[in-house]
């Protein structure tokens, strides 16, 4: 393993895609999501793995750019920050679609419109909830950390190409600004293109002597046939909702009340629980991972245990509506938010736990 | 051991990166480090800050409420985390440009003249590491060697020749300190 280092969440982005045998990141810059693209540009990665690094005219080129290196059975990524990714939401909705892997990194910012550059988990709803048109899903992994940045982009990759489809990393300014210590992984070669072709036959590499060609598309005119693709990717999202949760307890064994949280919002709750902990109030920490496919069979175990929770974001309010869908009434849920690029402290967590849940 | 510091001042004033070696420093004394910038558009003109938490354990929240540490090198900056520190917390300041002084009565209170000190031995550009050398005097939070290594850490190598310089600054620091108010 390598030495550790003391880096940005951006930065661990980049560095990861290097070394998990990325071949093309495609990208435009924005804050507070442009250290990726430079970092990419300064580690010069096409001299040592070959890997392309392009700074496309738009977003919308870029995950286009991404759509079609994934056709070719490429690992191939983009990153943005929530104006950005808007404009990728009908490049997703195809390349979900059409079946192909692929990773997007959203270092998240307040919205809407063009709205602050500050953090904010504002892009729960369109990353969980669609985004782009038609019955899609995007894998999403939330990372809390500096090196789950690293970690969950190497870890993407291999859900994008175990299940065919678009995974999303959901973080946002405070990870991706934040210097932390991290671990990088060792380096992995890339696939060349013989290896591509026997690992994925769906891969558009040329004919080289089949006779019949490979079709990438998200077209389908008869309905009938429609109909089956999207059975066909139902039945992949459930077979993804089987397998691939993932969440984080802190302190829950013992709980009376739960907080809620995904990303760096998890780590200032930590925090809070540790502060109602001081005071003798049995809090937990329920941290889903992976925000869809999500934890709802677990947070409903926990709804049978505590009096109540508290969903902790930096917004106005969207992933509440997944824990109330997990425990469908067993429990009250509650909702405590900042937005706007707005970071809620430790303490104020406390307050708003001690004032909603337990008053 | 777990020190939770703001700095705090203008964009230019070297707080990001006075921060930045403050981690590197951590790093290399095998702490646990975060360093949590305010990012944008505060750091041209406006005011800038840094979060920095060394710690022995596993660091939650890189988001604090109060401080153990505050440096302060501007008047906005005084303003809004003077009443941030702890009780019994510790407030380093320089003396350059304050309307108004500090007030609070339940911490301990330093003032630095690193800016005049800075630019009187014509190191204007280390003004930063005099502050950070005041800070190891009174919070010795990590080895001299280690900042040494930190810095060399942070610092891109085309700078390197400046090593021995901000050294220098580091050193001068912990000897200009005026004890203000102490518990």
């Amino acid at each position: 393993m390598e030495e550790v280092k003391l880096m940005k969440g951006n930065e661990a982005i980049a560095e990861a895609a290097i070394r998990c045998g990325c071949d093309g990141y495609f990208g435009y810059p924005i804050t507070p999501q442009s250290e990726v693209l430079e970092t990419l540009m300064a580690l010069e990665p096409w001299k040592k793995t070959g890997m392309v690094v392009l700074q496309a005219e738009s977003e919308t080129a870029s995950i286009n750019m991404v759509y079609g290196g994934a056709a070719c059975g490429k690992r191939v990524m983009t990153s943005s920050s929530s104006p950005g990714i808007s404009l990728m939401q009908e490049g997703l909705s195809y390349i979900a679609g059409a079946e192909l892997p692929c990773v997007v990194v959203n270092v998240t910012r307040g919205g809407p419109g063009l709205g602050t550059i500050q953090p904010s988990q504002s892009d729960y709803f369109q990353t969980v909830k669609g985004g782009g048109h038609g019955d899609y899903k995007l894998i999403t992994l939330a990372p809390a950390s500096v090196q789950e940045m690293s970690d969950y982009l190497c870890l993407a990759f291999d859900l994008a190409f175990k299940y065919r489809n678009p995974v999303m990393v959901l973080s946002d300014g405070l990870i991706g600004q934040m210097m932390e210590k991290v671990q990088l992984p060792d380096y992995q070669l890339r696939l060349t293109n013989e290896q591509i072709r026997e690992k994925y036959p769906w891969a558009t590499l040329g004919k080289q002597g089949r006779t019949k060609q490979n079709i990438i598309t998200s077209l389908e005119l008869v309905s009938e046939e429609m109909e089956k693709v999207n059975n066909r990717l139902q039945q992949k999202y459930r077979e993804v909702e089987a397998n691939e949760v993932r969440y984080e307890t802190f302190l829950c064994d013992d709980a009376d009340y739960l907080l809620v949280a995904f990303g760096s919002t998890a780590r200032i709750c930590q925090k809070s629980v540790e502060l109602l902990r001081e005071e003798g109030i049995k809090v937990g920490l329920f941290r889903p991972i992976t925000l869809y496919p999500y934890p709802a069979s677990q947070i409903l175990k926990y709804a049978k245990q505590v009096k109540g929770m508290l969903s902790v974001e930096m917004n106005a309010g969207q992933m509440v509506e997944d824990v109330r869908l997990a425990v469908n009434g067993l429990v009250p849920v509650e909702f405590y938010g900042r937005y706007g690029g707005m970071i809620p402290t430790p303490e104020e967590i406390v307050k708003a736990a001690k004032e909603k849940l337990m008053a | 051991m777990k020190e939770e510091i703001i700095i705090a001042g203008f964009g230019g004033q070297g707080v990001l990166s006075m921060g930045k070696i403050l981690a590197y420093s951590g790093l290399m004394q095998g702490k646990e480090v975060s360093w949590m910038p305010s990012y944008g558009p505060e750091q041209r003109g406006g005011t800038a800050n840094v979060t920095v938490i060394l710690s022995d354990e596993k660091i939650s929240s890189p988001i604090l409420q109060e401080y153990d540490t505050a440096i302060i090198l501007n008047q906005p900056s005084l303003d809004k985390f003077e009443p941030r520190i702890k009780k019994g917390g510790t407030l380093l300041y320089d003396g350059h440009g304050f309307v108004r002084e500090p007030k609070r009565t339940d911490i301990n209170i330093y003032r630095i003249d690193a800016l005049e000190t800075s630019i009187t031995s014509n190191m204007a550009k280390a003004f930063n590491m005099f502050i950070l050398g005041g800070l190891l005097k009174i919070r010795p939070i990590v080895e001299i060697d280690n900042v040494l290594l930190g810095l060399k850490k942070s610092l891109p190598e085309r700078h390197h020749h400046l090593l021995a310089q901000n050294e220098t600054a580091l050193r001068k620091g912990m000897e200009i300190l005026i004890p203000v108010h102490t518990l």
